[in-house]
């Protein structure tokens, strides 16, 4: 009787850790995007226009603003109307690099402003092209300070994929849920290793960030 | 493309669904000021085992879906003959997630309290009851009445996901509205200026609050 019992756990287990993948490769590439959009937006943030501050501060407080589950179900549901029609994945990756990208943007703006004004006067008086300036002495010295903020928001952000089953995409909770419906009395079973996994691809990225942050604090106090 | 007539005819039916929405944030938040507190000092208690078990939970909690757990609660309760509306369990897994975020806020408050606090309450011969009630929460808990008020923001935000437990908050009703008329632009574009209606002035509002209830020392430097 035991052994049944574990080897439909094991059984459960190996179709959640197929579904997974989807959840995974949903997180790095909304992840990546993000974080291209955060430092975009949050350089722009600080650009000397107001025009383009304004413009940029439209969209990150309209994505703050809103809900993220209200921007998956825009882009999936309006945008087709308006003539974009996005396939599921797609829409995914778009609402959650778009809403995480607006969130991390802030963190990036915080970073770049905590480097003292002295270091891109140095740096220009080196004579530093804008593009050696950020790569030699302003980003080395904002990435630091940014990691932290970083690493909690790629939490937000797994976390976040979850909502993508709520349009069909068959990701990890997705199947969860499909699964429950073919076999509720494994109901319990099902969540709670859903539940685990999410933590341990939390957990992997926060690891991964928490090693980042001492790779970029090398001798430094 | 865009119908005023349709928005104004359906308008009135979002508002009455958006007081779901509203008793869902404001419970919920109640719920995790009352838990995020009980954590923070289940951490502290000197008995190992609790402490250690509360950080271990904590942390699972909230490196986890908020989805999954409301599905979890959602669909396992029943087992356990626990029945309950879906709105109860909706907000029981709101306040149960943003707990894990409050107990973090209100361990900052606690730490920000110098350690001579205690040791007058511990001379002037203070139950530890009497400690905290009338010496340390009174000065921990306004400080980080600004960051609280982020979390009650952000939880309000949280509040579609209900939709997939069935309740019928604002974003469902414009799903059930969307359906009925098959026009998804309007509705859920207002469910977004809803939401943002509503956060965004919150939000000025956290950051003057933040302004304002800075200590005289910080202001300082």
């Amino acid at each position: 009787m035991g052994v049944i019992k574990i080897d439909k756990i094991l059984n459960i287990l190996l179709r959640l850790v197929e579904a997974s993948k989807v959840t995974i490769s949903l997180t790095v590439v909304a992840a990546l995007l993000a974080t291209l959009i955060a430092f975009i937006s949050g350089i722009l943030l600080l650009n000397r226009h107001k025009i383009i501050r304004v413009f940029v501060r439209t969209y990150v407080e309209i994505f703050r603003g809103t809900s993220l589950l209200v921007q998956l179900y825009w882009i999936y549901f309006v945008l087709p109307l308006l003539g974009l029609e996005l396939p599921k994945f797609t829409a995914g990756v778009v609402a959650i690099a778009l809403n995480y990208g607006a969130y991390s943007s802030e963190i990036v703006r915080s970073g770049f402003l905590s480097v003292p004004k002295e270091q891109t006067e140095a740096a220009k008086a080196l004579n530093f092209t804008p593009l050696q300036r950020m790569r030699y002495v302003l980003f080395p010295q904002a990435i630091r300070i940014m990691l932290p903020g970083l690493g909690n928001q790629i939490i937000e952000l797994i976390k976040g994929t979850a909502l993508v089953s709520l349009i069909g995409l068959e990701d990890l909770t997705y199947s969860g849920v499909i699964m429950r419906t073919n076999d509720i009395a494994d109901t319990f079973i099902i969540f709670i290793l859903i539940l685990l996994i999410y933590y341990a691809i939390s957990t992997i990225f926060a690891s991964g960030f928490r090693l980042l942050e001492k790779r970029v604090n090398v001798g430094r106090a | 493309m865009w119908s005023w007539s349709f928005t104004f005819k359906v308008l009135p039916k979002l508002l009455s669904a958006a007081k779901i929405t509203f008793i869902a944030t404001i419970l919920g938040f109640l719920l995790a000021s009352f838990l995020g507190l009980v954590w923070t000092l289940l951490k502290r208690t000197k008995i190992h085992w609790i402490s250690k078990s509360t950080t271990a939970i904590v942390e699972f909690i909230r490196r986890t879906p908020l989805l999954i757990q409301l599905f979890f609660l959602y669909y396992t309760l029943p087992n356990f003959n626990i029945r309950l509306p879906a709105l109860t369990v909706g907000i029981i897994g709101l306040g149960l997630h943003y707990s894990t975020y409050l107990s973090e806020v209100y361990r900052a408050g606690i730490e920000s309290v110098e350690k001579e606090q205690w040791e007058a309450a511990k001379s002037l011969n203070f139950t530890s009851y009497q400690t905290w009630t009338l010496v340390i929460l009174p000065q921990a808990i306004p400080p980080v009445i600004p960051m609280m008020g982020n979390y009650l923001i952000t939880l309000f935000k949280e509040t579609p996901l209900l939709a997939a437990i069935s309740v019928v908050e604002l974003l469902q009703e414009a799903k059930i509205i969307g359906s009925e008329y098959f026009q998804y632009l309007e509705v859920f574009t207002l469910v977004g200026v809803i939401f943002f209606i509503f956060s965004y002035p919150s939000s000025l509002l956290v950051q003057y609050l933040e302004i304002k209830f800075k200590s005289p020392a910080e202001k300082r430097i």
